[in-house]
């Protein structure tokens, strides 16, 4: 009876739950499979219960790193391990070179022109500053700088993206544009961020850039950020290019197309020569590779009327991809441009860091930069005179001296001075020890009253590593005349022989 | 100012306008006011919408005149007090002011058209204080910094975002597919051609062309003048869907909410720019040089030696640029072996300086020191990735107020896990340095602690002294080091002496040494400012973001449709807006942010609270649940007690959705402000 009665319940209950069962949606389907998985084979059934199984247990399991070599600590023993851990100084002591670099730093007192006062009273001859057209103490451009002061203040508060597009910067990019000779043009806040920003906005990882292994600071930390792969040719070396082009148009001929550029610069800054633009037209067209040139340093100087190595060259503008240059230096204004195409120019808009993320350019700096460039527009004789200043400058120095030359272009207001091979050879002299000496002609020239500079250059971390030769550099202005060019050209001789003779 | 004509209304051709605009700014330098008469002023100035139709001018020109001697147009009604105090009178004391010994007019004397004028130009970039009760002291009241409460909306709101953007997306594939088939001259930059790799991603860009270019043009609005207390827009209009725009050569002034212009130092006129016009002229245009070379005057020499006064450190470095200064710092502090840890949600300048300089980089959960201790205590215990061996140091990089959230770095947690965990505190001040602080020197004195505790000490000058660049401040020795190892001194160029001049004038001003009490009235009026705007957004039921003290105030829009949507609404009713969505925010937080300025006057404050009030009910954006603050009975507002006894209370689900009236709001808010906890 009471065997009856549990079966009775028992199939009473198998029958609620085979219902309940059935009532769940998709139960159905379930069934269905498994009675068609069945096929009269339990061993078949079996291993996909104990596959089931397998992958409950997988999902259940308890998760573990899957960083590789995590060492499994209490967290007594992580405590002690932090009373342990001594950090390093988050900088260390200066090298002698680096305590000297601070050490000998001039400071000027008052306005940056052709002469400057310095903090110990006395007045130089100033041949270190860009102020190649003296337009920094000029009167019209300052009134104008004022005019703008007094109408926009001085900062613009903001960020291009969220009002702080003035109608002075947009003024100011057109006439970039107009006076290059391309579509379109954006301005940086700042010139040395310029370059660094604009490749990686265009060049992403799996990019391929061929550059010259000559190029500037910015540019190195631009390919640097931007991850893509690079190739090098040798500094201003139109057949090794030509190499290099080859040789990845070869390699990458099998895989999907990428963007590939070329990334070389006007007037080199570390060497002050000058590129071979048409050449690298006609190698970056027939490899269909982009050219992004770097004009920090050749625009508002090289050309008729200033407008850079594209002018001076005979290049229409439009066939280089992008232009970049500054406005802060021989321009006398503030920040950078880079002038190209208008989805080139749009794109960066969105995805420039610098350009997206950074305050706007003062308003000021950003008339004068329009107001100079009319200036060189309107009075190319300006630019003349400026060839011509630097040809006497040239004269006293390259072909006078036995212990430096001058590496850079004739055109070049910008003199870099490097110490000859041989007197380098003789002299057993170190990268350091030629920083010694170079820094000891400055001084020197600075006693007999004329302001130049080392080239300063810093090592980064990016492999490969860049030597640039230690150099002087000499930067002419029409603000001086020309017997005064020439004279402290001498001196500058005079001082170069004094020290490096001194020197056994 | 009127809508005017400007002379060119061609699109690419915006050249002529700033010469109108000159033309009309030239009377700004002439006379200076005697210093009691703008308050009376500008209170008229500023309960008047700022836009006016031209042939509103003159006549609000008379209205000025009569109205002085009429106290009840003005309100609230002048005190006593703001009157005994001599030293308010911001804009018009002046140093060198050539006009001080002259006889102080009587408070009856109508203005002239010139000078109404000029105060309204004067009053646009800084409107005076309406009342001596309009001012707060930016300081942490003590006791554990709270984590600031992140509200969320209804289910409904987060799920019709997702919805939008599904469709927003759909709509854009759908468009795509067309254009590519029949408007292929679009899409020439975004495919390969000639053997030329597509210039941008088609991917990459989908996002801009089909989501950002429909609201382009809540972008870039193109200004004009002085973005101070207003912010002249040029309009513009479009015929192809935001691609481009053209110029309709007319202006409209707006209350200028957009700028980060906190202390309201940017001004065409006052001490800053006539001291920075004085050195322009005697200094020229810039230093055509880098800061290694020959780019250093005696004026970069004083501005390191101000800033680092004012900071509370031995040395400081000035730059050009506020980016650069984070994007070139990183690889002279920091290099393979070491690690930094970041604030997930750091500035873009930090991630760029911190990818260049080769260390290995940890983030942590935003202001959550819990995460940052786990990550520490990970990174010190595991040392290197494969090799173990210890990390060679450690630096953390937080921001003292971030600004897209509002929100300040929790100091107080950093330095007591900073004495435990031995590592370097790296802070950049770009939004909180002279934003926060009972002197304005950032979160240091904000928060009470020594700026000792703190390794460097970065921040912009572009943003409160409304100039441009920015500062590392440390140690002597490191500063020494800095110089040397830098790229920014290197290579970038220095700092234009005009910008240095209004650096050193602005901080003279705060610090008192220039025009006494000035410096400290804009400290406070700011503060006031943004805890009020604050305190009536919560009131009126916006979520917003951020902590008590922080200029920055983000309220939630969530639905992407009400990014231009709030924008325009704005707009219409003459107030900027900054509107940020993806991918500045997280894809469902799209946000309006405002930026609160000790220009502001507290009508103006009202003004926005009315708009957002009647915006918010139009675009159902009072969502909040009270959680953060601001809650209310449904009758009467509470007493700041009672509201303190529901915070306590949070627990027991007494929290009441706020949803106050906006003349209750206005009415109650300058008491309850300075109530510590709202």
């Amino acid at each position: 009876m009471d065997i009856q009665e549990t079966q009775r319940l028992l199939s009473e209950y198998l029958h609620e739950l085979a219902d309940l069962f059935h009532r769940l949606p998709g139960s159905a389907i379930f069934l269905r499979y498994v009675k068609s998985s069945y096929q009269n084979d339990p061993i078949r059934s079996a291993v996909e219960l104990f596959l089931f199984l397998f992958a409950l247990r997988y999902l259940m399991a308890p998760k573990y790193s899957t960083k590789p070599g995590v060492v499994q600590l209490s967290e007594d023993e992580i405590d002690d391990l932090v009373d342990e851990w001594t950090p390093e100084p988050l900088v260390g002591n200066p090298s002698p070179l680096e305590a000297m670099e601070v050490e000998k730093r001039t400071v000027i007192v008052g306005p940056v022109g052709p002469k400057s006062k310095l903090s110990n009273g006395r007045t130089v001859v100033n041949l270190g500053a860009y102020n190649y057209y003296n337009f920094n103490t000029n009167e019209s451009l300052k009134e104008k700088a004022i005019q703008t002061l007094r109408n926009y203040g001085v900062g613009p508060c903001g960020p291009r993206g969220f009002y702080g597009t003035q109608d002075v910067h947009m003024k100011t990019e057109t006439d970039v544009a107009s006076f290059l000779g391309t579509a379109s043009c954006i301005i940086y806040a700042q010139a040395f961020s310029t370059i660094s920003s604009v490749i990686p906005a265009f060049s992403k990882r799996g990019d391929i850039i061929v550059a010259d292994k000559g190029v500037s600071f910015a540019i190195r930390k631009g390919i640097q950020i931007s991850r893509s792969i690079v190739r090098w040719y040798e500094h201003n070396d139109m057949e090794d290019l030509e190499r290099v082009l080859a040789k990845v148009t070869k390699e990458q001929s099998r895989k999907p197309l990428t963007r590939r550029f070329i990334i070389t610069e006007g007037l080199f800054e570390s060497y002050g020569d000058v590129v071979d633009l048409p050449k690298i037209i006609e190698l970056k067209l027939k490899y269909k590779f982009r050219l992004i040139l770097d004009e920090t340093w050749s625009f508002g100087v090289l050309g008729r009327t200033g407008r850079g190595v594209t002018e001076h060259q005979n290049v229409d503008a439009a066939e280089v991809d992008m232009i970049v240059g500054s406005l802060a230096g021989p321009l006398i204004a503030g920040g950078g441009f880079c002038a190209g195409s208008e989805e080139i120019v749009h794109h960066q808009r969105i995805s420039a860091a610098a350009y997206t993320f950074s305050a706007a350019l003062p308003a000021l700096l950003s008339t004068t930069a329009s107001a100079t460039i009319n200036i060189l527009q309107n009075s190319p004789e300006t630019v003349t005179q400026l060839r011509d200043q630097t040809k006497a400058m040239w004269a006293q120095l390259d072909p006078r001296s036995d212990w430096v030359y001058c590496t850079s272009a004739p055109e070049n207001p910008m003199m870099i001075l490097v110490l000859k091979p041989d007197v380098v050879a003789a002299k057993r002299l170190s990268l350091d020890d030629q920083q010694f000496l170079l820094q000891d002609i400055v001084d020197e020239c600075l006693a007999n009253g004329v302001l130049i500079s080392r080239l300063k250059t810093l090592q980064d971390n990016f492999e490969p590593k860049q030597i640039v030769p230690p150099a002087l550099k000499v930067c002419v202005t029409i603000g001086l005349t020309r017997k005064e060019i020439e004279k402290a050209g001498t001196m500058i001789r005079h001082a170069i022989t004094k020290v490096l003779s001194k020197r056994k | 100012m009127p809508r005017r004509a400007a002379s060119s209304s061609s699109a690419n051709q915006p050249a002529n306008a700033p010469s109108s605009s000159f033309a009309s700014g030239k009377g700004g330098i002439a006379i200076k006011a005697p210093s009691l008469r703008p308050n009376r002023l500008s209170q008229l100035f500023s309960t008047s919408p700022k836009y006016k139709a031209e042939p509103q001018t003159a006549q609000a020109a008379v209205q000025l005149a009569s109205g002085i001697s009429n106290p009840s147009t003005a309100t609230p009604p002048i005190s006593l007090a703001s009157l005994s105090l001599p030293t308010i009178s911001l804009s018009t004391a002046t140093a060198g002011n050539p006009n001080m010994d002259e006889p102080p007019t009587t408070l009856f004397q109508p203005p002239s058209p010139e000078e109404a004028r000029r105060l309204a130009k004067q009053h646009a970039q800084f409107g005076p204080i309406g009342h001596h009760s309009h001012r707060y002291t930016s300081r942490h009241p003590g006791g554990a910094f709270p984590e600031p409460v992140m509200d969320e909306p209804p289910y409904y709101y987060l799920l019709t975002t997702y919805i939008s953007y599904l469709i927003l997306i759909a709509f854009g594939h759908v468009r795509d597919f067309f254009g590519k088939r029949f408007r292929e001259e679009n899409y020439r930059h975004l495919k390969p051609q000639n053997g030329y790799g597509a210039l941008n991603s088609d991917f990459d860009n989908f996002y801009v062309r089909r989501l950002k270019l429909r609201i382009n043009d809540c972008f870039e609005r193109p200004v004009t003048g002085v973005p101070g207390r207003y912010i002249t827009l040029l309009d513009r209009a479009t015929d192809d869907h935001n691609r481009h725009f053209y110029f309709t050569g007319t202006t409209t002034d707006t209350l200028n909410l957009s700028s980060y212009n906190y202390l309201g130092f940017a001004q065409s006129e006052g001490p800053c720019a006539d001291i920075s016009e004085e050195t322009l002229r005697k200094y020229g245009i810039i230093s055509p040089s880098t800061r290694a070379e020959v780019g250093t005057q005696d004026l970069h020499v004083e501005v390191e030696d101000l800033v680092a006064n004012f900071v509370g450190k031995e040395a400081s470095m000035v730059f050009s640029m506020g980016f650069g200064t984070n994007a070139n710092i990183f690889p002279a502090l920091v290099s393979k072996g070491c690690l930094i840890i970041s604030d997930e949600l750091n500035h873009a300048s930090i991630r760029f300086g911190a990818r260049l300089s080769g260390a290995s980089i940890a983030m942590f959960k935003h202001n959550d020191m819990r995460d940052l201790e786990a990550k520490l205590r990970e990174a010190i215990s595991q040392g290197q990735p494969r090799t173990h061996r210890p990390w060679k140091n450690i630096l953390v990089v937080v921001e003292g107020l971030y600004s897209m959230e509002g929100s300040m770095c929790n100091l107080p947690g950093l330095i007591a896990l900073k004495r435990r965990y031995k590592y370097h505190l790296f802070i950049d001040e770009a939004h909180s340095i002279g934003a926060v602080g009972p002197n304005g020197r950032g979160v240091c004195d904000y928060f009470g602690i020594d700026t000792a505790e703190v390794d460097i000490l970065m921040g912009t000058l572009t943003k409160s002294f409304g100039a441009n660049g920015g500062y590392i401040a440390a140690d002597k020795m490191m500063i020494d080091k800095l110089r040397a190892t830098n790229s920014g001194v290197f290579y970038g160029e220095a700092p234009a002496p005009a910008v240095l001049a209004q650096i050193m004038s602005a901080l003279r001003i705060i610090s008192g040494e220039l025009v006494p009490g000035q410096g400290e009235e804009r400290l406070q009026r700011l503060a006031f400012n943004s805890r009020y705007l604050r305190l009536g957004l919560k009131r009126l039921g916006f979520i917003v973001y951020g902590h008590d003290d922080s200029p920055i105030i983000p309220i939630l829009l969530f639905n992407p449709a009400k990014m231009p949507a709030f924008s325009h609404e704005m707009l219409k009713r003459k107030i900027s807006v900054v509107v940020v969505g993806y991918p500045a925010t997280p894809l469902v937080s799209s946000r309006a942010r405002f930026c609160v300025s000790a220009s502001h006057t507290k009508e103006d404050l009202d003004r926005i609270l009315t708009a957002c009030d009647e915006i918010g009910n139009v675009l159902q954006l009072k969502f909040s649940t009270g959680i953060a603050g601001g809650a209310v009975t449904n009758d009467a507002a509470p007493s700041p007690e009672m509201e303190k006894e529901w915070q306590r209370k949070r627990g027991g689900n007494v929290v009441v959705p706020p949803r106050w009236r906006v003349e209750d709001v206005i009415r109650r808010g300058v008491q309850d402000v300075k109530s510590p906890l709202y």
